[in-house]
């Protein structure tokens, strides 16, 4: 009931200035739309990443029965939140480094560096060639960096026991599980990715997808500036 | 004070007049007071003066202290005491709602008797039961307030006290009688009415609050020696309900029922009140409906928020001094027992549920309130944490950097952190008759973490619960090498949470 709508007024809202048109060196024209769409995606994608920093890439909870609520640590990417005091305080049984001490050059760089990636992001948007590509590329790798990152802090973690601890002369060097299950003594581990790392991995994906647009809508202007060339240096020899 | 934050003692108020107290803690009903009951008479101020002088010179005292609920400490010099005769004043229960501004206390030895067995006399036990009543005092605490206010009082080894001539001319003080070596006086949940136990009468008798003020107002009274106006028993009784032998405390539910303990029938009786209460259950009021055998010798009596204007009445403790054959034999020494009783069926149908073993002294007040109306801390609320100041410690240290023994002259003052599972520093040296100043800070962050701090052959001994700071002083006078260690077994390694400490020659 009420109003009616036809489907000729979504499309207009999904095509916005549908009158508009974009005029291509060739002559050709294109609808405004096919060069909003990746700027959309793009920027939508740095939007993500900077979200991401607001919430935990890694997690990782502890169970045994004298903590009947478990231990948890959240990882994001600037900082260390949870029951991290507790934990140090039963690794130094084991003679582990503290907590804190793990990536702390990339905690302090973290926040700009995410805010650079989301910049490139938007500065791709501008960059109408190949080159977008390029300025796209950090944010494409970072998810992958973080975790090659954490698995190296925690390898370290593993392989930094002091032999002068309590019990760092009864326990071989190991590397906690990036994701899954593990065992130490009798806590229980479990890691497992975060809001944020998804986000990340999300926003990776977006970015691909935004390329792919924004390729579809540049790649032709790319061609036609060069048919253009091609036909006035013919004339020209002519 | 205790604070029910974290369950601990904060303040220690010592009585400058008053010797001994039975009655320990009783409360007007917005805490503007606690209460100090009395209980054997002294000369006032800790003084000496011969028993032949008793009734010159040996006083009941009330206590005053005024409560600061902001800083949750008694304020002394807010605080005043009321002079009172000689009569072994007892125990005690401020009135609410239409009985507030009023305080009920029983006594049992308006005979005076001094004793002195070994010189031929009756004994204290026989001297003071002979008379068939003794005294309800009944005290105008809202007119003795503005009294101590107007500065109308004497300051005896610095407290304000109302001399005792002065509370019967303000019209503070009033008596009336109750049989017969009577024990407690307490308030119904609505404030109507007031139950003294006759311990040596098979009766409870029941005061309205309307009829003595009413006495009050009518005036014409007969005195005590000492000019106290006596209220005559039939203007002020509302009730007596015979329930047999010993009965001594009463407790309230929210169903009209009150419930007495009974000392020499080790029994808990279940009556009904009348007057407003009559209709809130199918008993006829003011009668006796159940005697629940308990085991034995009750005492006091709690129910679950009891002394409340709204009783949970689902439950009452027995509170028996005597457990006898109900649990293994543990030697001559037994326990006390606490017993479960079921109220939440009406009429005869109280039912005895669970025995409980105290394994300390005589258990007396209880209070029962619902857990929920409490949130204490899991931990303290940051690390370094002062019990008795609750706030951070000046001398918290918080990290084993901060650790360290530092010497001024002959004084060595030591910053401990206490952590699972070692001291920090480990290795403490001092020279005999250095005066030592010891802090410890437990860093734990963590429920039930708690670290104990022992120095046996100086007799010290600290519970250090996660997040506190304590700081111990001695003279250490004993040359040696000693050990100190953790007291509580924090964790695998807890017996080898230990250092020592050097005492050189």
């Amino acid at each position: 009931m009420g109003v009616g709508v036809r489907s000729g007024d979504y499309m207009n809202l999904l095509n916005l200035d549908p009158d508009v048109k974009v005029l291509l060196p060739d002559g050709s024209a294109r609808r405004l739309m096919d060069y909003l769409i990746p700027s959309a995606i793009l920027m939508l994608a740095a939007l993500m990443l900077m979200i991401s920093m607001f919430v935990p890439y890694w997690h990782m909870s502890l169970t045994a029965p004298q903590y009947p609520k478990g231990l948890y640590v959240d990882v994001y990417v600037n900082h260390l939140e949870g029951d991290v005091r507790e934990i140090d305080a039963l690794n130094h049984y084991l003679g582990m480094p503290k907590l804190d001490e793990g990536g702390r050059l990339e905690r302090s760089i973290s926040i700009i560096a995410v805010v650079v990636q989301g910049l490139l992001l938007i500065a791709a948007v501008f960059v109408h060639n190949r080159w977008a590509a390029a300025l796209a590329l950090p944010a494409l790798a970072f998810p992958f960096i973080f975790l090659a990152d954490l698995w190296l802090i925690l390898y370290t973690y593993g392989h930094s026991i002091d032999p002068q601890s309590a019990l760092g002369g009864a326990i071989d060097p190991f590397t906690p599980p990036l994701f899954g299950a593990g065992m130490i003594g009798q806590f229980g581990t479990v890691a497992s990715a975060g809001p944020g790392l998804i986000l990340a991995f999300a926003a990776a994906g977006v970015v691909l997808i935004g390329l792919w647009f924004h390729r579809a809508a540049y790649k032709p202007i790319v061609d036609a500036r060069n048919k253009v060339k091609a036909s006035t240096s013919q004339a020209a020899q002519a | 004070m205790i604070d029910l934050r974290d369950f601990e003692t904060k303040q220690i108020v010592k009585n400058p007049n008053a010797i001994n107290d039975h009655g320990g803690a009783f409360v007007t009903p917005n805490t503007e007071y606690v209460i100090e009951g009395p209980q054997y008479s002294t000369p006032i101020g800790w003084e000496y003066a011969p028993i032949e002088d008793y009734a010159e010179k040996y006083r009941g005292l009330i206590t005053f202290w005024k409560f600061d609920r902001v800083k949750g400490r008694v304020d002394p010099s807010q605080s005043f005491q009321i002079e009172l005769p000689p009569y072994w004043q007892d125990l005690c229960d401020a009135g609410k709602g239409p009985s507030e501004g009023w305080f009920f206390c029983n006594s049992f030895n308006t005979e005076m008797a001094t004793g002195g067995i070994e010189e031929g006399n009756p004994p204290f036990e026989a001297g003071t039961a002979k008379n068939d009543t003794d005294f309800l005092h009944i005290i105008d605490w809202k007119k003795a307030e503005e009294v101590f206010k107007a500065g109308n009082t004497e300051n005896i080894n610095g407290i304000e006290m109302i001399r005792l001539p002065t509370a019967v001319e303000e019209g503070i003080l009033y008596f009336t009688p109750e049989p017969k070596s009577p024990h407690g006086a307490d308030v119904t949940p609505g404030g109507e009415f007031v139950v003294v136990g006759g311990k040596l009468d098979p009766h409870v008798t029941i005061y309205s609050i309307d009829k003595i003020e009413a006495a009050i107002a009518a005036g014409g009274f007969s005195t005590d020696p000492y000019g106290v106006p006596i209220i005559p028993l039939d203007n002020t009784m509302e009730a007596q309900v015979e329930l047999g032998l010993g009965p001594l405390h009463t407790v309230f539910d929210d169903k009209g029922y009150a419930y007495t303990s009974m000392f020499l029938d080790s029994a808990v009786a279940r009556w009904t009140l009348g007057g407003p209460y009559a209709g809130k259950n199918p008993d006829e009021p003011w009668k006796l409906v159940q005697k629940l055998p308990v085991h034995y010798n009750i005492g006091h009596i709690a129910s679950a928020e009891g002394d409340t204007v709204s009783p949970d009445g689902q439950y009452v403790v027995a509170l028996n001094k005597w457990s006898i054959d109900r649990f293994a034999n543990v030697g001559p020494l037994l326990p006390q027992n606490f017993q479960l009783v079921d109220i939440n069926k009406p009429g005869d149908q109280m039912q005895l549920l669970y025995d409980m073993p105290i394994g300390m002294a005589e258990p007396h007040y209880v209070q029962i309130i619902k857990a929920d109306k409490l949130q204490p801390f899991e931990v303290y609320p940051e690390v370094g944490w002062n019990t008795e100041t609750m706030s951070v410690d000046p001398n918290a240290v918080t990290d084993p950097s901060q650790a360290r023994v530092e010497r001024d002259g002959n004084t060595v003052e030591v910053w401990t952190v206490v952590v699972r599972s070692h001291f920090t520093p480990e290795h403490v040296s001092v020279k005999k008759g250095d005066h030592v100043i010891w802090h410890l800070t437990n860093i734990e962050t963590t429920r039930d973490a708690t670290h104990g701090f022992a120095v046996p052959a100086y007799n010290i001994n600290l519970s250090l619960e996660p997040g506190e700071t304590e700081t111990v002083e001695f003279d250490a006078n004993q040359a040696g090498t000693f050990t100190f260690y953790c007291t509580e077994f924090c964790s695998a390694l807890h017996l080898e949470m230990m250092g020592y400490f050097f005492v050189e020659p």
